[in-house]
């Protein structure tokens, strides 16, 4: 009994370093950006504010405001049309087998692990001929192709857990590969979508390279703003806290209120074909 | 139905393959054909703001493997890959075990650990790089003790030997960087083992105990074995984007001082679009896609395997 008690209080007491370490980075970006000007000093970095001063977020967002506009552009048709193919994908890949379609999907799946910059400059000249370059839509191009391999991933292996007979019964009484996408897979597969929206939409927002390769200036997604907020010297450490709690706000929002599809996401997206 | 469907195409398969076409095309051209478009470059002579496709041969490659430059990028990938996926590994296997005792407030420990994933690696970058910075932040706690880390402006070589141009060992800059990509990506290795720990039956375990396995015995004996695919699972995942890493580094540190900190992802960055060394940064580019490709090929072809 004792031997237990003692390794009980072990395993809280690690749980409880590590959770403060974890909790650390929020800890000082609240503290921080609620800071006035003179008290963000390095023998303070630590210290509560002395009183609540809002006036840092006041200046992250002017400056903010119009590239998370521009996120919220990009992220949501681009969530949308990327779970609406993959849905399509995945429901082919999974019911509509042909001989091949396995050797396909992982023709398409290597799509997901190859580093951006090897597509790079190749996709730059592509949508400077399309006309798409420094476009939100040619950002949102972007997003939507090169998320095809895991959403259709995603779908298909949701997808396999919904019987074969639905879909032969659903034959049998004359409806249509479109017929048994639209009534019978599109409401089982809410959850799906959830899912992969959540991922798709986090993924999408947090998203750098392509964001800052493809646009420039008044195009540019939040995330490139914010590195650029922070590169510049004369911007103070409390308006850039106030800043990155601002661009991470969206994503934290979804995980604090969709945290269970979250974490299936990640597990979705951790392949195993 | 499969044995009706493989005589001959019906209608609705015709329209099923006819709906993956636009899909596939894409891939084609924006995976494979941009790829075999970026080794051309990579052989050619296109390092200027105008196009120029007459054949280098190798030249671009030969270049990058006596620079400087790529060789330290190619040190510093390899240990913050090693050290990377080692700390993640062990801390989220560590952590799941811990949380999948009947703990107490489990869930709440969970969402600690996990809440880092939603953000992006530019936020942890500037945010990090203020908390690691060498005068600020948790500098405070070891200047207690009389120590003083540098942190990522360390410019030593940890354990190194001198190897060709460069020191080969591990930068000590890098440990920096690991701290913050280990604080976002640990989540991932914990919800992973989580979910593994959740698959694995409490029988087996009950079956352990009953035949007197202490508690620790239990876990070395039935349970790790029981989770080695998912460690593959992850050490394949984190190598994929330790191999990759750009927006991190580029936030928090650049490449450093004697390039301590720099990677392939930031070289081909700067020499590309802020240089116009189209052929160089391709050449870049093709070589991280061949160290990606090493770890995945392998990887999606066992997973395929165990399809069938």
């Amino acid at each position: 009994m004792a031997s237990i008690r003692i390794s009980s209080f072990i395993k809280y007491a690690l749980l409880i370093i590590v959770s403060l370490l974890f909790l650390t980075p929020i800890y000082v970006i609240i503290v921080t950006s609620l800071k006035p000007i003179q008290e963000v000093s390095i023998d303070q970095m630590w210290a509560l504010p002395t009183a609540l001063d809002f006036s840092s977020y006041k200046l992250a967002f002017d400056s903010l405001a119009p590239n998370l506009l521009n996120s919220f552009y990009l992220v949501i048709p681009a969530t949308l049309l990327s779970a609406l193919l993959g849905a399509m994908n995945g429901y082919i890949l999974s019911k509509w087998k042909f001989r091949g379609s396995d050797a396909l999907f992982t023709f398409i799946l290597f799509g997901m692990f190859i580093p951006y910059q090897s597509i790079l400059i190749p996709l730059i000249q592509f949508l400077r001929t399309i006309e798409l370059y420094n476009t939100i839509p040619g950002l949102i191009l972007v997003h939507v192709v090169y998320g095809l391999p895991i959403t259709t991933l995603m779908f298909r292996n949701f997808y396999a857990s919904i019987p074969d007979e639905l879909i032969e019964s659903a034959q049998i009484d004359g409806a249509n590969f479109l017929g048994i996408f639209r009534h019978i897979i599109i409401p089982l597969s809410i959850t799906g979508f959830v899912v992969v929206a959540i991922w798709q939409f986090t993924n999408i927002w947090n998203e750098f390279l392509f964001a800052v390769t493809i646009t420039t200036g008044t195009k540019q997604p939040v995330m490139v703003a914010l590195q650029n907020l922070s590169g510049s010297q004369i911007v103070q450490w409390n308006v850039q806290m106030a800043g990155a709690l601002l661009a991470a706000l969206p994503t934290l929002l979804v995980y604090i209120f969709l945290g269970k599809y979250f974490v299936r996401g990640l597990l979705a997206g951790s392949v195993k074909g | 139905m499969q044995s009706k469907r493989k005589k001959k195409l019906s209608k609705d398969q015709l329209t099923a393959m006819v709906f993956l076409l636009p899909s596939i095309i894409f891939i084609i051209v924006f995976v494979y054909g941009f790829i075999s478009w970026t080794g051309y470059i990579s052989l050619s002579n296109y390092n200027t703001i105008v196009p120029d496709f007459s054949f280098a041969g190798l030249k671009n490659y030969l270049y990058l493997f006596n620079d400087f430059r790529f060789r330290a990028d190619l040190r510093n990938t390899l240990f913050f890959t090693i050290l990377f996926i080692a700390v993640v590994i062990l801390l989220g296997l560590v952590l799941s075990i811990l949380l999948d005792q009947k703990t107490k407030g489990e869930s709440i420990f969970r969402n600690i650990f996990l809440f880092p994933m939603a953000l992006s690696f530019i936020v942890t970058g500037v945010v990090w790089q203020w908390l690691l910075h060498p005068s600020t932040g948790f500098n405070k706690f070891f200047n207690l003790f009389g120590i003083q880390p540098k942190w990522y402006t360390d410019t030593t070589i940890l354990a190194g030997f001198k190897w060709g141009s460069i020191e080969f060992g591990l930068p000590a800059a890098i440990i920096a960087v690991v701290i913050a990509a280990v604080w976002q990506m640990t989540g991932f290795s914990l919800a992973m083992y989580l979910a593994g720990l959740r698959g694995i039956g409490d029988e087996l375990r009950e079956a352990a105990r009953m035949d007197g396995a202490t508690e620790f015995q239990v876990y070395m004996k039935v349970v790790l074995p029981l989770l080695l695919p998912i460690t593959m699972s992850v050490v394949i995942i984190m190598a994929h984007i330790s191999l990759k890493i750009f927006d991190l580094i580029y936030a928090m540190t650049g490449s450093g001082a004697n390039f301590v900190t720099d990677v392939p992802g930031l070289y081909m960055f700067e020499t590309t679009f802020r240089g116009n060394y189209y052929a160089n940064g391709a050449a870049i580019a093709i070589i991280m896609l061949l160290l990606v490709a090493i770890f995945i090929v392998p990887y999606l072809w066992n997973s395929r395997k165990g399809d069938n």
